[in-house]
């Protein structure tokens, strides 16, 4: 209990940090204190425009996380339906759904990523950019879920329990909501605690290359973009906090999976 | 043999048929072309963007649209990039071939590192110098690429090495992500079939550690570190697109991330098509490797 508690502190901390814990407003600039290093004021120094680091990233935490989350959400939503459905009645809908995620499992996540986002407009004001970037990861990232549930029901359908409970004159519906769907939770827990990380990689990749959230509101990836100017990377380390605060949460949720592994397989 | 090659190859290229209609309806269908911000310029005229329009084809019917655009690019004409306003193939191919330069060497150098390293420290597991590589390993992998590449950059820049340019750089970030990985799988496969009855007959006969190791243990554990050659290419692909693009190399990366901030579609088409492809062809090389190391593949098919 106790090191999952924390755990998930962190992580609720962090995406209700904006405005408690932040000293300043992420956007305010301090002109006359740019790239300032890390001070009893600026409790992790100053960037270019002179916007207080620490609120910055206390802020993008909040958008990087609810988007990575908001994605996972998606993700597996739109997996949930077709997979089961597949799985469950066969035939020509699951032929269609399996050559749909072929397809999109036929290109580099990444380009993929990219080719979604160029669909959408780019100059976007930041919550509808929030908005676009959550559809946009959980929708490239359903195709594997999707198969691996599809798989799952499958091999569900035809337990034995399963085909007692048909045989007393049981629903699709009924099997499947009482039967069939709690035995994939396991199953959508794990899938969830792999894209999460995964997603809020892809974030910080997208704002890194410019096409996600952009300035003046902080996501971590955003933040992280200005390190691809060699002169910043090199002269003010203070600059790197983001990549350090992405590492900690990697950490720190790879951390609860294996907890949270350990305590179910334990009970 | 033919048979089992015309199979993949049709599966591949319906795949890839199926990959250009999606996008090309995803990018037509979508808010906003190439001349939206010319639109917004008061000094060009309304009908200088029509007669644009017109010239690249974009006032017809969508599905006119994609057979003119698939019967040229069969031929290898990708269209006109409006951005550059020259074919997108010629735009396409030296950029190609820099980025499978990169992946290749990328791709010999991890395989080279990680299949002898992988045998070794399986061969002497729970050694601490096992667990210490496998440490080293783990927390190489816990460190994605869009922390790695920088923190490398850094190294180079204070170390003077950043001077070297070329493909140096962006081959050691790109390995350095993709090793711990190869090295885990390396492992694990051989430890597998190490504890086989095989392999205890094959030391009770007194056949020497290392044609053991090599000869008898490595080809047994070839099948699923093929078949991963071809799913790992896809994750290679991606992290080089990032790699070329922190690192200024001039693969497919930078010129996709140009493409897609100007709504280039002809020029997002042709990558689009093209890392599909890459990734076609990676799969199918691991297919045919497959079939060239397993007898039971053959046999069957």
């Amino acid at each position: 209990m106790t090191i999952r508690a924390w755990i998930l502190m962190f992580f609720l901390a962090a995406l209700l940090a904006s405005g408690r814990f932040a000293p300043f407003d992420p956007a305010e600039q301090h002109r006359d204190s740019a790239f300032q290093a890390p001070s009893r004021t600026y409790l992790l120094g100053t960037d270019q425009y002179g916007r207080d680091q620490l609120s910055r990233l206390l802020h993008g935490a909040r958008l990087s996380l609810v988007c990575a989350a908001a994605a996972t959400a998606i993700a597996l939503a739109l997996a949930i339906l077709p997979g089961t459905m597949a799985g469950f009645y066969g035939g020509l809908l699951d032929e269609l759904l399996m050559r749909g995620t072929e397809l999109f499992l036929a290109l580099p996540w990444l380009y993929l990523l990219l080719a979604a986002r160029a669909t959408l407009p780019l100059n976007l004001p930041p919550e509808t950019t929030l908005l676009v970037l959550s559809a946009v990861l959980g929708a490239v990232g359903w195709a594997r879920p999707a198969r691996l549930l599809r798989g799952l029901v499958l091999s569900l359908k035809d337990r034995d329990f399963v085909q007692a409970a048909r045989g007393f004159g049981a629903s699709d519906w009924y099997l499947l909501r009482v039967h069939i769907l709690p035995q994939t939770m396991s199953v959508l827990k794990t899938q969830a605690g792999l894209l999460f990380p995964q997603f809020v990689l892809a974030e910080a990749v997208l704002s890194l290359l410019g096409l996600g959230i952009g300035e003046p509101a902080p996501s971590w990836g955003s933040m992280l973009s200005s390190l691809r100017d060699l002169q910043v990377l090199t002269e003010y380390w203070w600059m790197g906090a983001p990549a350090a605060a992405l590492l900690l949460v990697m950490f720190l949720w790879n951390f609860l999976i294996v907890v949270t592994s350990d305590s179910t397989s334990g009970t | 043999m033919v048979r089992y090659l015309a199979r993949r190859c049709l599966h591949a290229f319906l795949l890839l048929a199926a990959v250009s209609v999606a996008t090309f309806l995803l990018l037509n269908l979508a808010p906003g072309d190439y001349f939206d911000e010319a639109r917004l310029n008061p000094s060009i005229a309304p009908q200088t963007i029509q007669a644009l329009r017109h010239a690249h084809g974009l006032d017809a019917a969508i599905a006119v649209r994609y057979a003119r655009w698939a019967r040229a690019a069969l031929t290898g004409d990708f269209g006109t990039s409006v951005a550059y306003g020259m074919p997108a193939a010629r735009l396409l191919l030296p950029r190609c071939r820099n980025t499978l330069l990169l992946t290749t060497v990328t791709l010999l150098v991890t395989w080279c590192l990680a299949l002898p390293l992988g045998v070794w420290s399986a061969s002497i597991r729970r050694g601490w110098l096992d667990r210490l590589s496998s440490l080293a390993g783990t927390s190489m992998l816990a460190v994605p690429d869009v922390i790695l590449a920088p923190l490398l950059l850094l190294a180079a820049a204070r170390s003077g090495w950043l001077s070297l340019g070329g493909i140096l750089l962006p081959v050691v970030a790109l390995t350095a992500g993709a090793f711990p990985i190869l090295l885990r799988h390396v492992r694990a496969t051989m430890l597998e079939v190490l504890g086989e009855p095989f392999v205890l007959a094959a030391r009770g006969f007194g056949v020497p550690r290392q044609r053991l190791l090599f000869h008898h243990i490595l080809p047994a554990a070839a099948n699923p570190l093929i078949s991963l050659l071809g799913l790992s290419a896809g994750s290679l692909l991606s992290s080089s697109l990032l790699i070329e693009v922190l690192f200024g190399w001039p693969g497919l990366g930078p010129l996709f991330l140009e493409a897609v901030g100007a709504h280039d579609a002809p020029l997002v088409l042709g990558v689009v098509l093209l890392s599909a492809s890459l990734l076609a062809i990676a799969n199918l090389l691991a297919d045919l490797l497959l079939y060239a190391a397993d007898p039971r593949i053959r046999r069957t098919s």
